[in-house]
């Protein structure tokens, strides 16, 4: 099982290379719509990638006004 | 189709309907790749009876408000159907507000029912707010996992009566519904809409683009907004067409829904039509340049043939590969709730697939203006809809005033706001607060608001006084929000922001930390309600006797200063 930080690691990599970002360039408690400067729609891509990695299904609305990495994160570890 | 100028509200037309188109495919819901329900209109009728007859005998009558707030799903459509049905007023709320917004709305409606779906309801009953709300009497939750406390609240699925309901009539000009147009600050614009305004807008939308068994309808944008309401709910029904509702809104998952069920029409909200647009267009600039020779010139072909108007059946074989991943059933996508920008709507059409877009607001009962096609015309948004009075008041030179409107299709007004009622409902004209201009052709040009406030491109109002609270206590000598059009006028819908104004102490200065406090603030607000911009002024700002900001003198203050140079980045 993982631990919340090792998810919130995985989650910053699998959206460093979904977003064509320099790896490292990402933190937890980052704003992804601001940072990466995406709208609704590309978080939502970023949603499916994450699914496969973890094996988990997350239903739209677990995510709903969730922006920063460390809060999609716990909602992934919640699955988990 | 019904004849819907014979019946009173929509609960009658609704249950008729029930009975007319009982063995067609009603509903079907799809979550991921598996399809979880497919209900006809017979099905849709043993599911809402037990439920209207529950709430019946639990004591709910005519007028009784019930509020839902649920993502599209049958469920959403079977509650408001058996509201309809004991002749209750519906309030459908947006799903994405906080819970504290629920709660508000709630209360200002003065609903006596909720509805809704568990895991919304995990927050609403968490929320501190819910103690304001006390009108509320029955809650019912779908989908509640089996060991799930629900407190107070009823499972939706155990709530039903036993034999049948009865059917009670309301007149036209019964409140039907009360739609929040937006506004969960101090003032939510609650528009009381009557039946006849249903019944006539949709008299009026099916006459320009009629449904009917057979047709397959993709319900994206949320059902409590107008224009899913109409299209996504009360216009397929009394036609007898199919709702296909998604429960996962991904972009992979709405692409593959067109070919999977042989979509008829979408509607959609800006952002996504431009996302869709994005990703056509990068497969089309993937292509080896000999076929993109080719595609090119199909495309040139097609927008010939396409001229004067749309030719389904030629699009679909000249450019098969394009309407095959569309479903090659797709007639045309409703696009609405904000403005669209032209090039995006003529992209898809000389791809050979109708962009119905058009012009609107919740308080006019969804739509003003429809794109007709006869010819499309990419660079207005449409001519009025049948039974639509639209002039423009005071027009400049050049013709530009404000857009309002007279019809049957008109709110009866705010609720509990009648001041409001009046400034904006002036002698039965409806003052949209948006400056239009008719050309010669009888088409509707849009040129940005006379009101303070922005539309995003995912359709979504907001009102700069509304986020206000969200700086409440930042340490300056005082703030607001303003639309950056509102200040400077731009004769142009695209592109909307808002800036914060900041009005520093004597000595202060714009430090770092003051704007990491601000950012930290505005990334707590939905990305679609956050400012883009800081303005500084350096005087009071003017104010009423009663210390309300003076809002269209501050914004003639700040329009003294250049825009390029006024607004800071944040």
């Amino acid at each position: 099982m993982r631990t919340i930080d090792q998810t919130t690691q995985e989650v910053l990599t699998l959206a460093s290379k979904h977003f064509q970002v320099p790896a490292g360039s990402l933190a937890p408690d980052d704003d992804f719509f601001k940072k990466l400067g995406i709208d609704s729609l590309q978080a939502l891509e970023l949603l499916s990638r994450l699914e496969n990695h973890f094996g988990i299904e997350l239903p739209d609305y677990e995510v709903q006004g969730v922006s920063d990495f460390r809060t999609l994160a716990s909602r992934i570890q919640s699955r988990l | 189709m019904l004849d819907l100028s014979k019946y009173q509200s929509i609960g009658a037309a609704l249950k008729d309907a029930l009975d007319q188109f009982a063995d067609e495919v009603c509903l079907i819901e799809s979550d991921r790749e598996r399809e979880k329900e497919r209900l006809t209109y017979r099905d849709f009728k043993q599911r809402a009876h037990p439920l209207a007859k529950a709430m019946q005998d639990a004591g709910f009558k005519a007028s009784d408000r019930a509020a839902i707030i649920m993502t599209n799903q049958s469920k959403w459509l079977i509650s408001a159907y058996a509201i309809f049905y004991y002749g209750g007023a519906l309030v459908p709320l947006d799903y994405k507000l906080t819970p504290e917004e629920h709660w508000q709305l709630l209360k200002h409606s003065s609903a006596s029912v909720l509805i809704t779906e568990y895991p919304i309801w995990r927050q609403l009953a968490a929320s501190p707010s819910r103690a304001s709300a006390t009108n509320l009497k029955t809650i019912l939750v779908t989908e509640a996992p089996p060991n799930a406390d629900l407190s107070s609240a009823h499972r939706w699925e155990e709530f039903r009566g036993t034999g049948d309901p009865t059917f009670v009539p309301r007149q036209r000009s019964d409140i039907a519904t009360i739609v929040y147009s937006s506004g969960t600050g101090g003032r939510p614009k609650g528009c009381m809409m009557t039946h006849e305004n249903y019944l006539e807008q949709c008299i009026a939308l099916t006459s320009i683009y009629p449904f009917a068994p057979g047709v397959r309808y993709l319900s994206i944008l949320p059902t409590n907004h107008a224009i899913d309401f109409m299209v996504g709910f009360f216009g397929p029904f009394i036609c007898g067409a199919t709702i296909v509702h998604l429960r996962t809104l991904r972009p992979e998952y709405v692409r593959e829904a067109f070919p999977k069920y042989k979509i008829t029409y979408v509607s959609l909200v800006p952002l996504v039509l431009k996302n869709l647009q994005k990703g056509l267009q990068a497969r089309f600039d993937a292509l080896p340049p000999g076929m993109r020779k080719i595609f090119n010139v199909l495309v040139a072909v097609n927008k010939a043939f396409t001229k004067s108007q749309p030719r389904l059946a030629l699009s679909r074989r000249l450019l098969k590969q394009v309407h095959e991943a569309f479903g090659g059933e797709l007639r045309a996508i409703i696009v609405g709730g904000a403005f669209t920008e032209p090039q995006t709507l003529q992209f898809f059409y000389d791809l050979g697939i109708p962009v119905a877009n058009g012009y609107g607001l919740t308080e006019a009962g969804t739509a003003i203006t429809v794109n007709d096609l006869k010819p499309f015309r990419a660079d207005t948004v449409g001519k009025p809809l049948p039974g639509m009075e639209v002039r423009i008041i005071n027009p400049d030179s050049e013709g530009i005033g404000e857009v309002s409107v007279r019809s049957k299709t008109v709110m009866s007004g705010y609720l509990n706001e009648p001041e409001l009622t009046a400034e904006t409902i002036v002698n039965g004209w409806l003052m949209t607060g948006d400056l239009g201009r008719f050309d010669p052709t009888g088409h509707l040009q849009l040129f940005g608001r006379k009101k303070n406030m922005i539309v995003t491109e995912e359709g979504k109002n907001i009102y700069p006084e509304d986020i206000e609270a969200a700086f409440e206590s930042l340490p300056v000598k005082e703030f607001c929000v303003f639309a950056a059009n509102y200040i400077w006028p731009k004769r142009s819908m695209v592109g909307e922001q808002l800036l914060l104004v900041l009005h520093l102490e004597q000595g202060q200065t714009l430090t770092e930390e003051l704007r990491r406090d601000i950012s930290a603030r505005n990334s707590r607000l939905l990305n679609y309600k956050r400012v883009h911009g800081l303005v500084l002024l350096n005087e009071d700002f003017p104010r009423t006797a009663s210390l309300k900001i003076k809002r269209n003198i501050l914004a003639e203050r700040l329009a003294q200063q250049h825009r390029a140079s006024a607004i800071l980045p944040l």
